[in-house]
């Protein structure tokens, strides 16, 4: 076993450990920091494959900001959260069940795939990954458009999330 | 090196913990938190794929940043809505908010 693939498997197993605290711990201020935890070992799960803009964007975004979102919202309905009743719905078996079909299914999947055990070339020693990526999203003949698709939505969200959580009164 | 397989099974086990969550949660933010983890495994898997392919090609990456705006605006939308019924009905359990239920 090699270094890399150690850290992979802590990292990955850290990853695992917080996400299942978050969809099972009670007190959901714990959930959402249990949440930058998690996001956090994705961070590095990006950094283990080179994509570094997505590592860096990962941490400012999602932790930055989304975190920090639910962190507020989990304030604002703060009465609702006192540890009263079950935190999960009386089907939660049937959800565990799915979940587990699912990971099952995708397993079995895995297993008659050929690419499976491919590992990756090492990256080119004069390839950027950032240029590239920064290019592509503004070139005309790459993905320009779906980039500004992207921004639009981004400030009708916006003015949508304010317009619906405004106060009248 | 890490074989490709690993981020494949990570990633899946990370969506069904999402899954997990979305499914079974009573409470609305605590659903939302799902969600932001099967977004979160597919990122892995875009980016895994890109690094596992061809990397001149960067449309893995294109993909994971648009879908990066996605998710925070699904998130930004999503909150606003459950502020907006706590508001208004007082709860942010999903099982209670059957009006148009019948």
């Amino acid at each position: 076993m090699t270094g890399e693939q150690i850290i992979f498997l802590v990292v990955a197993l850290f990853t695992l450990g917080s996400g299942l605290m978050v969809v099972t711990t009670r007190n959901l201020v714990h959930a959402a920091l249990w949440l930058i935890a998690t996001l956090f070992g994705v961070a590095v799960v990006f950094a283990l494959l080179h994509a570094s803009f997505l590592a860096v964007v990962q941490v400012v975004v999602y932790i930055g900001a989304i975190a920090i979102l639910f962190i507020f919202a989990v304030m604002l309905t703060r009465k609702e959260l006192r540890d009263q009743g079950p935190q999960l719905n009386k089907n939660w078996w049937f959800g565990a069940l799915l979940s587990v079909i699912m990971f099952g299914g995708l397993f079995a999947l895995f297993r008659g795939w050929s690419g499976l055990s491919k590992t990756a070339a090492a990256l080119p020693s004069d390839f950027d990954t950032v240029t590239a990526l920064g290019n592509a999203l503004v070139s005309p003949d790459a993905y320009v458009l779906p980039f500004e698709v992207a921004s639009v939505l981004l400030v009708a969200a916006l003015v949508g999330a304010v317009y619906v959580a405004f106060n009248r009164k | 090196m890490v074989p490709l397989s690993w981020y494949l099974i990570f990633s899946a086990a990370l969506f069904s913990i999402g899954l997990f969550g979305v499914l079974s949660r009573r409470n609305a933010v605590a659903i939302l938190l799902g969600v932001e983890l099967m977004l979160n495994s597919v990122n892995v898997n875009l980016a895994a794929f890109w690094r596992y392919g061809d990397v001149a090609d960067i449309a893995g990456q294109v993909f994971a940043v648009i879908v990066f705006a996605v998710a925070a605006a699904e998130v930004s939308v999503g909150l606003a809505l459950v502020i907006s019924v706590y508001r208004r009905r007082n709860t942010v359990i999903a099982d209670d908010l059957d009006m148009m239920k019948w």
